[in-house]
């Protein structure tokens, strides 16, 4: 690792400004792809901020069906927290099934869609449940804020706040796990409200996380994993390399989508 | 057996240490001054170095020397060296490129050391090594072992024209091809065995440390046989006489081989040392333990066996291309050589074999022995064939083996091998009723109902352990002797230490050697300590690997205390004054069979050093030192059989059920035996479904971090039913064959066995990841 500057944010303000001030700052949260990056000697940020104590963005508050988590939640925050397990079991689930132990006890929802890996897991459900994407600056809407790989809307000094969503009537997550790095070769979020059905992949998207418009399209007219038999996923535009090939994730998109369908409808 | 003797499943003495974080390991090590070192690295496969510019570097802070090959060479400091010579079938002897620690010229693998950086921290050290300014020159890069051999493939060294190391073949081709021309029946198959990457949890690591006023030299690092790294680094590289360099191999966290071999960096540590003047540690990271460990397997074989109308094996032909690397490690030429070939014969009575191994350079980490060595490759080859076979011929896989078992020993394979002992049906039994082999067809019905696809396979392995008579190694090349020693130390006060040149990096040595004595001596495991690792404290020996703790190591601790036991006999019979004959040592005392008249055994010993009452012309003391050459390998052998349920849709294979029956002979301790086994078995089947080493096509590891190359984990593996059967070795002392490599040699063709049952594909290939097992399956429809 590079000599660094380390600096605890007190508000996000105090964050905000620390960026601004610095030459090539990073905002921190679990480190759980910044730091072993830096340890690689692949990123050498002049100044880390550390926003996991900045008062008020760990937590989750849940009223009615509206369910909001603070940035700085770890994985295993929301993996255990029983209320929302029965509102959403969905998410619980996704997040105890994100890398390993040690990566659940640092790793946060904020760090994880600020990062946009391709093959991340909440990405996913953010997309999937039409959540809302809360910033130091503004509220926007998962869909705007992921852009592509490794890219989202955030501005450079932005900080993603909390996440907001509605609780869906129905939903699941499953995926099939790099067995090396436990992250999504393919992971297919569903989520049924009503008549309106969303559908997000992770792990397979050449440009990162991405809505199945032909699944969704077969589950709106018939929510039922016999539907999706006839959808041929494409493997255009889906990744291929040493450890899947593109047919192989299209493929994986449809058996886990189908086994997410599964698990609601059953 | 006592409670603590042989045979007792006791507690491992070591574990209080290394559970509670307390293992004292190189890394730990810290003298006075010490200082730390980065290596400066090649990023390319292969290039020519046209230029290195240390100015920068030396300017950085905290930097204490920056060293290149050149003053390593200036100083007189030798290259590595493959120590065991092997012929091409022409009879010239192997090709072997040199290999400086520091390149000079030419880098032929990404992570080929350039050069070294000391200075007051790690992170100095680092950002200087960063600042060496080095030119390339890139040449074109070799990364296939097949693809090597083509003309007019780039040539990596000099000495090795057309990258081949040497063409070797073993056997009888004309008998074998006889045999051939009478087969009823003939199974072909193309079998790869793949790349692996050591991975022990502790990293390599050096401290080197010279004393200019005594001209002395200390090492202490990850070595599994400290005293022969003390010989090579002395004979070979001329870092210093052996009386002037003590190596230390204190806590080693594994090994697996892969710390068998002397690296440039001890080497290069300890000369930096005394360049500097300041001791100098290197830990390696997992970076670098991916890159420059060597790697172990990469073999490319084709292989046929010949059957005579009543499936009985007439013949063998195998011919194998092994990818050694970017240059030969210390024991690389043995391991597809007389470590692989020499175990084709198996469990099974054939009457010829031939084969054919050639060995070229390519420009990836130099591979060299592994968990195995050639033995697991050996088993691959066979037990991939007979399964093979067997479903060619509609046989059951279990009957066609039968029929071709051998069960009189002593048995002369064609392949040089002289199995001394074995049981194969016993094995094969205790492993099908323990598997419920015959209820198999109702559990692939069963699994059918649920969408997903049974299968079952069999693997029956023999391997050759001890590594050993030395006259026997020495005979095919071999550039050490490998025997072992043992001192048996009997304190004043009866207390015992025991002197192996055995190491242990895992095995639990500390209670098994212990075992030993408490067994012999009646002494409790307390009171007995094992030393080694440490060449100043132990005699020469040996070290630890190919299975040899037990069956080499043991037997010299053995014929020690059969020393000391004859001399405290004579101290007692002079004592108690009866017939020498007559004493007999039990439950800790030393006394007069059927009799009342005893000594305690501690008064035995301290008699031995007070020296007041000893026998006329009896030299004081009870310490005895012995040297061990066995008579022969031991042939532990056995059978495992592996079942799957792959989900069709997904690839994804779940091992349901794994048994192994293995005949060790004598056991020592069983729950260390089954610890070996279950560690064994997760490294086989990491390799069967997980491990997979990838270099692209400029020789860059695209699998170098955990990220990309998958470690087994709990999660992957099945518990396993393991169990044992016994013939004794008739080779030693105990009887003992060895557990240490057998979980890793058996079951990868266990595992792949029952995965091409279960998809009814054939042409599948180590590691059968999801995605391979969902092509083949889609291949198969």
């Amino acid at each position: 690792m590079y000599e660094t500057h380390y600096h605890r944010a007190t508000s996000v303000e105090d964050a905000a400004k620390n960026m601004n001030a610095a030459e090539d700052g990073k905002f921190l949260a679990g480190g759980m792809t910044l730091i072993p990056t830096m340890k690689q000697r692949l990123a050498s940020p002049s100044n880390l901020i550390d926003l996991r104590h900045i008062p008020g963005l760990k937590g989750i508050t849940i009223t009615g069906r509206t369910v909001r988590i603070g940035a700085v939640t770890t994985h295993s925050d929301v993996s255990t927290h029983a209320e929302l397990a029965k509102l959403c079991p969905a998410i619980t689930f996704l997040a105890g099934h994100i890398g390993d132990p040690h990566v659940r006890n640092m790793g946060t929802i904020g760090g994880s869609v600020a990062n946009n890996d391709p093959a991340a897991d909440y990405p996913t459900a953010l997309l999937a449940l039409d959540a809302t994407v809360v910033t130091s600056q503004r509220s926007l809407p998962a869909s705007e804020f992921f852009v592509g790989l490794f890219e989202t809307a955030l501005e450079p000094d932005e900080i993603v706040t909390a996440i907001e969503f509605t609780a869906p009537d129905k939903a699941a997550y499953k995926k099939f796990p790099n067995p090396a790095s436990l992250y999504a070769v393919a992971g297919v979020f569903v989520a049924k409200s009503g008549n309106d059905v969303r559908v997000a992949v992770t792990g397979a998207g050449e440009n990162g996380v991405f809505r199945a418009d032909e699944l969704e399209a077969a589950l709106t007219k018939n929510f039922n994993a016999a539907a999706l038999d006839d959808v041929t996923v494409s493997a255009d535009g889906l990744m291929s390399d040493m450890h899947a090939s593109a047919d192989y994730r299209a493929n994986l998109v449809k058996v886990m989508a189908k086994r997410a369908v599964a698990e609601i409808a059953g | 057996m006592g409670v603590e003797g042989i045979g007792a499943r006791v507690l491992r003495k070591e574990d209080k240490r290394f559970l509670t974080g307390k293992g004292r390991y190189t890394d730990d090590m810290v003298v006075p001054g010490m200082k730390h070192a980065a290596f400066v690295r090649s990023p390319h496969a292969h290039a020519k170095i046209t230029g290195i510019n240390t100015d920068a570097a030396r300017k950085m802070p905290g930097v204490i020397g920056v060293l290149t090959g050149r003053e390593l060479k200036a100083d007189g400091i030798g290259n590595l060296i493959c120590g065991w010579m092997v012929h091409s079938k022409d009879g010239t002897p192997m090709k072997m490129g040199a290999w400086s620690p520091l390149a000079t010229d030419v880098v032929r693998y990404v992570g080929d050391a350039v050069a070294i950086v000391v200075a007051d921290s790690k992170g100095e050290a680092r950002d200087a090594a960063e600042a060496v300014d080095i030119a390339y020159e890139e040449l074109p890069v070799l990364v296939n072992a097949t693809a090597a051999l083509q003309q007019g493939a780039p040539q990596l060294h000099p000495e090795a024209p057309g990258n081949l190391i040497f063409d070797w073949d073993i056997g009888d081709e004309k008998a074998t091809a006889e045999a051939f021309a009478k087969a009823a029946h003939v199974t072909r198959l193309d079998i790869d065995n793949n790349r692996l990457v050591p991975n022990a949890m502790e990293p390599r690591a050096a401290l080197g440390l010279y004393d200019e006023a005594e001209d002395h030299y200390t090492c202490w690092t990850t070595s599994q046989n400290p005293h022969v790294a003390r010989l090579v680094m002395s004979a070979f590289y001329n870092v210093a006489p052996e009386n002037k360099l003590r190596v230390i191999a204190p806590d080693v966290g594994g090994g697996f081989g892969s710390k068998i071999f002397i690296y440039p960096e001890e080497i290069v540590c300890l000369w930096a040392s005394k360049k500097t003047g300041v001791p100098v540690k290197w830990v390696a990271d997992r970076s670098e333990s991916f890159l420059c460990d060597a790697h172990g397997r990469d073999h490319a074989t084709h292989a046929e066996i010949a059957f005579d109308k009543d499936h009985r094996i007439l013949g063998l032909k195998v011919e194998t291309i092994a990818n050694l690397g970017a240059y030969m490690s210390l024991f690389s030429s043995s391991v597809p050589t007389y470590l692989y070939a020499t175990l084709l014969s198996g469990q099974y009575d054939i009457p010829a074999i031939h084969a054919n191994v050639k060995t070229v350079y390519t420009n990836t980490a130099p591979v060299d022995a592994y968990r195995g060595a050639g033995r697991p490759e050996a088993s691959y080859v066979l037990e991939r064939i007979m399964e093979t076979a067997a479903r060619e011929l509609k046989l059951s896989p279990a009957e066609l083996r039968r029929r071709n078992f051998i069960r009189s020993f002593p048995h002369q394979t064609p392949v040089i091998m002289a199995y001394d002992a074995g049981d194969f049906d016993a094995t094969l039994d205790a492993s099908m009723k323990a598997a419920d082999y015959a209820g198999f067809e109702q559990r692939r019905t069963e699994a059918a109902g649920r969408g997903k696809l049974r299968g079952i396979g069999m693997s029956c392995y023999i391997e050759a352990c001890g590594i050993a008579p030395s006259a026997a190694v020495g005979s095919l090349g071999a550039g050490v002797g490998l025997w072992e020693s043992a001192e048996v130390r009997v304190n004043a006060v009866g207390t015992v230490e025991i002197l192996t040149g055995s190491h242990s990096h895992g095995q639990g040595h500390e209670t098994t050697f212990a075992q030993l004595a408490a067994e012999r001596f009646g002494v409790p495991l307390d009171s007995i300590s094992i030393v080694h690792g440490d060449t100043d404290k132990v005699q020469m020996g040996m070290g630890t690997y190919g299975s040899r703790s037990g069956a080499v190591g043991m037997s010299a601790v053995v014929k020690a205390m059969d020393k000391v036991e004859a001399k405290a006999k004579k101290i007692a019979a002079h004592l108690l004054e009866a017939d020498e004959a007559d004493i007999e040592i039990k439950n800790g005392d030393v006394r007069v069979a059927g009799t009342d008249k005893s000594l305690p055994w501690f008064q035995v010993a301290l008699s031995a050093y007070t020296a007041h009452n000893l026998p006329s012309g009896m030299e004081p003391g009870l310490k005895e030192t012995a040297f061990y050459d066995p008579t022969n390998f031991t042939f532990p052998a056995g059978c495992y059989i592996c079942e799957v349920e792959i989900d069709p849709d997904t690839g994804a294979t779940q091992i349901v059920q794994f048994v192994a029956a293995d005949d060790f002979g004598k056991i020592i301790n069983p729950m260390i035996v089954e610890g070996q086994v279950h560690g064994g078995l997760a490294q086989g089947i990491g390799q069967a479904l997980l491990e997979g080493t990838h270099y692209d096509e400029t020789g860059q590891l695209l699998t170098a971090s955990y990220m990309d190359y998958t470690m087994p984990r709990a999660l992957d593996l099945p518990s396993f039913k393991v169990m044992t059967t016994e013939t004794p070795c008739p080779s030693n002392p105990l009887g003992i064959k060895g557990c240490g490599e057998a979980g890793a040699i058996g079951s990868p063709p266990a595992v792949m066995n029952a995965i091409t049952d279960a998809i009814h594909n054939n042409n599948l290939t180590m590691p059968a990841t999801p995605q391979k097992v969902w092509a083949a399956i889609q291949a198969a429809k």
